[in-house]
């Protein structure tokens, strides 16, 4: 017999209150393993998305340089426009390793969905453009002939949606271009999974757009000094400046506030759960007070008390937090769905993403906090004096 | 007779106060009680027979007065012991038995028997199974406590007071929550015990049980009035 033993079996008492206290305790872990997982999962996925956009700088027409970063990460396109001769204004500068054009399209087509949708239409360099994204590889196929030729290379999910492979032809709707696919890529995880590229010249050609681009895409030497490479650009004419690393900073600046009211939601959970314990334990504790007093008549210091009811706590809390953390991985994916639902950009991969460390600090902090919770309840129960238990009893 | 007391109190005292009233709940009690005697200690609600019980059991400290047990002085010379200090005295020298048994309804008899083993070394499974025996609940030694009759309780309860090999048995109202033909069982249990040389101190308002004791201790106003 061990006092291990007798605190597990002290909450097999009251099964449905020991139930609804380790399920409030899951649900609490739950909260706080998946907040925290998505503030990771989250900034992960943006880097990623960013990481893998290819350049460190991108030019678009003037508008809101957020917006256009948006659009982008999105795989849309402001849809404003620049002269085309700014790659070579651009490729001037002694900072540039390389740089493409890109010219974004969308049309309105009415087959698409339900009640129709726009399609969108990437027209990119083929002599850059793959340069650019050297993670991008071929499940049929490959690149345009050339940047002249009516064809297409579809993303993954792009391929999967239009039920197209190598060889087929789509019909461009609005303006009744045909173009044949010579291309289909591999699932990559990123935006370029839905996209349509075509060679920029044929979009420029198709929608009479010739000369024009929407965004150009800036790789930069490694060694180069980014900062003022940045200021150069800005005395372009007509252009915008979109620096991926500012947008990085951006829109992690707006996660990081966001963290604060998360962490908010995950500390109300945790100190719900908190209550919920104190509340629980210092019950049992008031229904056992008797007992207490005759464990104590029988030889148990109130240390030994102590221990018994922290470590019931201890196990309460063991057990609800193991629980959650199951729960959080079970459910990442449902949790994860349903937060790309509302939210108006979310990166692509794993948005929730749950790993060892968060794991374990969440459990550390749920088993923290109950342990916290169950100081007070011991406290009152290593105080109960054998007298006094009696007393009790023969009051009853 | 004389080496054989192991419980020897003098001018034991407990006085309280209730607001402005000082209360005497024991005033004065003398007696001694030998290795395997059987004493009851009788009287009205309120006379301080539970209070004497304690002070006995080493469950309180008194006001005055001093107490022996198994030739260790444990009260005397003013000094007050600390809860640490009583725990060790109860462990090593008491075992208790209440009316409500107080057993731990998850528990198997064999582990609420085992239970004082968690909290100090006591004896093990071994000991504890001759227990069982001594007290003809052995083959009940899976059952939780709800499955049991309430004279089977008490033989638990009972038999976690042995457990330790106390050289005194407390017990107040051991039989008050059971029925004639149990309580008698009991009765038989406790008579039993002082053949093997523990003493038995028991408060009981059981005028038969009262009666089978070796001597009774007629406590009333915190006094004895009759032995």
């Amino acid at each position: 017999m061990n006092i291990y033993s007798i605190a597990y079996k002290n909450l097999l008492r009251k099964k449905t209150r020991t139930a609804l206290t380790a399920g409030g305790i899951m649900l609490s872990t739950w909260v706080l393993a998946t907040l925290l997982g998505f503030n990771r999962g989250y900034q992960q996925g943006l880097n990623r998305d960013i990481d893998n956009m290819g350049f460190q700088v991108l030019l678009t027409a003037k508008g809101c340089p957020y917006e256009a970063a948006t659009l982008m990460l999105k795989g849309g396109t402001g849809l404003r426009y620049m002269a085309a001769d700014v790659v070579k204004t651009v490729y001037k500068n002694a900072e540039v390793e390389k740089v493409t054009p890109m010219l974004m399209q969308g049309v309105f087509d009415p087959n698409k969905g339900e009640n129709g949708a726009v399609a969108a239409y990437l027209g990119v360099d083929a002599d850059t453009f793959p340069a650019m994204k050297p993670y991008l590889e071929f499940k049929q196929g490959g690149w345009f002939r050339d940047n002249a030729a009516y064809e297409a290379v579809l993303g993954y999910e792009a391929a999967e949606l239009e039920t197209r492979e190598v060889g087929d032809k789509m019909l461009i709707p609005g303006v009744d271009k045909e173009i044949k696919v010579v291309g289909v890529l591999k699932r990559s995880g990123t935006q370029d999974d839905g996209t349509i590229f075509l060679p920029i010249a044929a979009v420029q050609k198709i929608f009479a757009k010739q000369g024009k681009l929407t965004g150009l895409g800036i790789k930069v030497k490694k060694d180069a000094d980014l900062t003022a490479f940045e200021n150069k650009l800005y005395d372009l004419p007509d252009v915008q400046v979109v620096s991926m690393a500012q947008v990085k900073t951006t829109i992690m600046n707006l996660v990081n506030s966001a963290r604060v009211i998360v962490m908010g939601i995950a500390g109300i959970a945790l100190i719900i759960a908190m209550a919920g314990v104190i509340n629980t334990i210092l019950m049992s504790v008031m229904e056992r007070y008797a007992e207490i007093g005759i464990l104590k008549s029988m030889g148990a210091m109130p240390l030994d008390v102590f221990k018994m009811i922290w470590l019931e706590t201890a196990i309460l809390c063991a057990l609800g937090g193991a629980a959650g953390i199951g729960l959080a991985f079970t459910t990442a994916r449902l949790a994860e769905a349903g937060v790309r639902y509302f939210l108006p950009y979310a990166p692509n991969g794993a948005l929730i993403a749950l790993d060892g460390g968060i794991t374990a600090f969440s459990f550390a902090l749920i088993l923290g906090g109950g342990l916290l919770s169950g100081v007070y309840p011991a406290w009152r129960a290593a105080r109960v004096r054998p007298l006094e238990a009696i007393r009790i009893e023969g009051e009853q | 007779m004389e080496n054989n007391i192991v419980i020897s109190a003098a001018d034991l005292r407990k006085v309280y106060r209730r607001g402005a009233e000082e209360v005497r709940a024991v005033d004065g009690v003398s007696f001694e009680a030998a290795a395997g005697e059987m004493v009851a200690i009788t009287g009205p609600s309120g006379s301080g027979k539970t209070t004497l019980l304690n002070l006995i059991g080493c469950l309180d400290n008194p006001t005055s007065g001093t107490l022996s047990v198994g030739g260790r002085a444990v009260f005397g010379g003013g000094r007050e012991l600390s809860e640490r200090e009583l725990t060790l005295v109860r462990r090593e020298l008491f075992g208790y038995v209440f009316q409500k048994f107080y057993l731990i309804p998850t528990l198997t008899v064999e582990e609420n028997i085992l239970l004082p083993g968690a909290f100090y070394a006591a004896p093990g499974a071994k000991e504890a199974h001759e227990v069982m025996k001594l007290l003809g609940i052995e083959r009940r030694y899976r059952h939780l406590p709800g499955e049991l009759s309430g004279g089977e309780m008490q033989r638990v309860a009972i038999a976690r007071a042995l457990i330790n090999s106390p050289r005194v048995l407390l017990a107040d109202e051991p039989t008050g929550s059971l029925d004639s033909r149990r309580a008698e069982e009991i009765k038989d249990i406790l008579r039993g015990l002082t053949r093997q040389g523990i003493t038995v101190v028991m408060v009981t308002h059981n005028l038969e049980l009262a009666s089978s004791a070796d001597r009774r201790l007629e406590i009333r106003d915190g006094k004895i009035h009759g032995v």
